[in-house]
């Protein structure tokens, strides 16, 4: 079934006006081994209920934003922007840290 | 001559669950039907209880397109459903069921040099392992298809095809029938309107399941075949898989003349065509981008997928929709599946099946059954183990098993 996206910037607009980003995973904060990396990469809950996810209005602002859906139901609870991070703050990739030390590259 | 007015039931239907079985299958559709059936012919395993939470065969089985074929891009996937397109050849006659294959051919179009090069690349894979599959030009489409509008005068222009004539459609609730039938006659249970609501380990070993919240069946191994439902399962038993569950659309028109006997997919234009038995034009579509697991359709799917089916079929115009449908997918990250054992011992999967389960149904029958009674995992499923998500080396059919690339 299609549905509406409140788009936190546009107003509310229909699915077809934007792209899924998928479900929120929570990123490794450190640098990972493999399989943690390739858990990170792959793996979902791809929950039957509510589920936080990220969407990008591609038709209108362009802005990335969260949603939470119901996808029993496809039904839209809340949206937001989020909150923009500190960049100096932000995770640094492993690829980067790694290229930074001068190290091993991770395939 | 009588028995063909005479009613009488495919399965017979137990009125109520044992305790313990050797074999708990998950799902009532083509996948694990077929393994319970090769269970009791290849293995003489009869301990087998088949538990599906809505009717037989009411998921993906009873929602696809039928189509079937083997051109693959990766030798590890070709080989794969080559197995099954040779198992479908002898299917009816297997078991007893007229299952109507049609082994009409299977055309995919080309409208760029970017997909014509794929196409080449694939028909050499297939040539490799000995799967019968060219490229033809536009003008050998034509011949082919002589009611399909082949122009360069078009959005999309047809650069020419790869044609694998092997591949073709078949009624697929028959190959649910007869599979559940000659399951049923090996000694198997079959049980529907039992859904597993939990699954029980004894550490990281599987011991059984609960039925509808209320009963407990104990199992040496339990396999989940449960598609677009995977992952409701596995998080029951305690892990994640790299799957996601999408809905894919298909519809039929009102029966017509019969005019194509090819099955006609075009990935640009994200449609494939085939006019079954009965004359209806089934066309299907690609999956929604956005996860659900609710089986409605959407009106978007229904405007582009008439836009380019009257593009290659402008005749259709005035034809109308019988009916349309969605069905849920799970779709893995390589577009290949997920096969056999997890980190649960005891506890299999078959998924990852994406938009491509209903061909393989019988060499994962054959290949899970040797799985289950051997307790090894033959060498043509190897490629197919969750544990490559993990050594992040996959087997990327993102170029011949999605109507998307």
């Amino acid at each position: 079934m299609s549905f509406l996206l409140n788009c936190p910037i546009c107003g509310t607009r229909e699915v077809t006006d934007f792209a899924f980003g998928g479900e929120i995973v929570v990123r490794p904060q450190s640098r990972p081994g493999e399989r943690e990396l390739n858990a990170y990469n792959y793996f979902r809950a791809n929950t039957d209920g509510v589920q936080r996810e990220w969407w990008w209005h591609r038709a209108g602002c362009r802005t990335w934003f969260q949603a939470e859906r119901n996808t029993s139901t496809n039904e839209v609870l809340w949206t937001a922007v989020p909150e923009i991070t500190d960049a100096t703050q932000a995770p640094v990739s492993p690829v980067a840290e790694a290229r930074a030390a001068g190290g091993e590259e991770l395939r | 001559m009588r028995d063909i007015f005479r009613q009488s039931k495919m399965w017979h239907t137990p009125s109520k669950l044992k305790d313990n079985y050797e074999v708990v299958i998950i799902g009532g559709g083509s996948h694990g039907l077929a393994t319970a059936y090769y269970l009791t012919k290849h293995h003489g395993i009869k301990e087998i209880c088949i538990l599906e939470k809505n009717y037989i065969g009411a998921g993906a089985s009873g929602r696809n397109t039928t189509i079937l074929r083997s051109n693959y891009k990766t030798p590890e996937g070709a080989r794969f459903y080559d197995a099954s397109v040779k198992l479908y050849e002898n299917l009816s006659k297997d078991l007893q069921f007229n299952l109507m294959f049609s082994q009409q051919g299977h055309l995919t179009l080309g409208h760029t040099d970017r997909a014509m090069f794929v196409m080449h690349e694939r028909a050499e894979v297939n040539r490799l392992v000995g799967i019968n599959t060219s490229v033809v030009d536009a003008d050998e489409v034509q011949r082919m298809v002589p009611a399909m509008q082949v122009t360069d005068d078009a959005e999309y222009p047809i650069m020419g095809a790869l044609y694998h004539p092997p591949g073709g459609i078949i009624r697929h609730d028959a190959v649910v029938w007869g599979y559940a039938r000659g399951a049923d006659r090996g000694g198997a249970e079959i049980h529907p309107n039992s859904e597993v609501t939990a699954i029980h380990k004894d550490g990281d070993r599987v011991t059984g399941v609960t039925v509808n919240g209320n009963q407990r069946v104990n199992g040496g191994t339990v396999l989940s075949a449960t598609a677009g439902w995977s992952s409701i399962l596995s998080e029951m038993a305690g892990f994640e898989l790299p799957i996601t569950t999408h809905i894919l659309q298909a519809f039929v028109t009102e029966p017509l003349k019969p005019i194509l006997d090819k099955v006609i997919v075009s990935s640009q234009m994200h449609v494939y065509i085939s006019q079954t038995d009965r004359g209806e034009f089934l066309i299907g579509s690609e999956i929604e981008p956005w996860t659900t697991y609710r089986m409605n359709g959407t009106l978007n799917f229904l405007q582009e997928s008439t836009r380019h089916a009257l593009e290659l079929f402008p005749q259709l115009e005035r034809a109308r929709m019988l009916r349309s449908w969605a069905g849920l997918c799970d779709l893995s990250p390589d577009y290949s599946p997920i096969l056999g054992k997890t980190e649960v011992d005891g506890f299999l999967v078959s998924t990852g099946w994406g938009t491509y389960g209903f061909k393989a149904a019988p060499i994962v029958g054959v290949t899970l059954a040797e799985l289950i009674a051997t307790g090894k995992t033959p060498e043509l499923i190897k490629p197919f183990e969750v544990e490559r998500f993990y050594t992040d080396e996959l087997v990327s059919e993102l170029g011949a098993a999605a109507v998307s690339h």
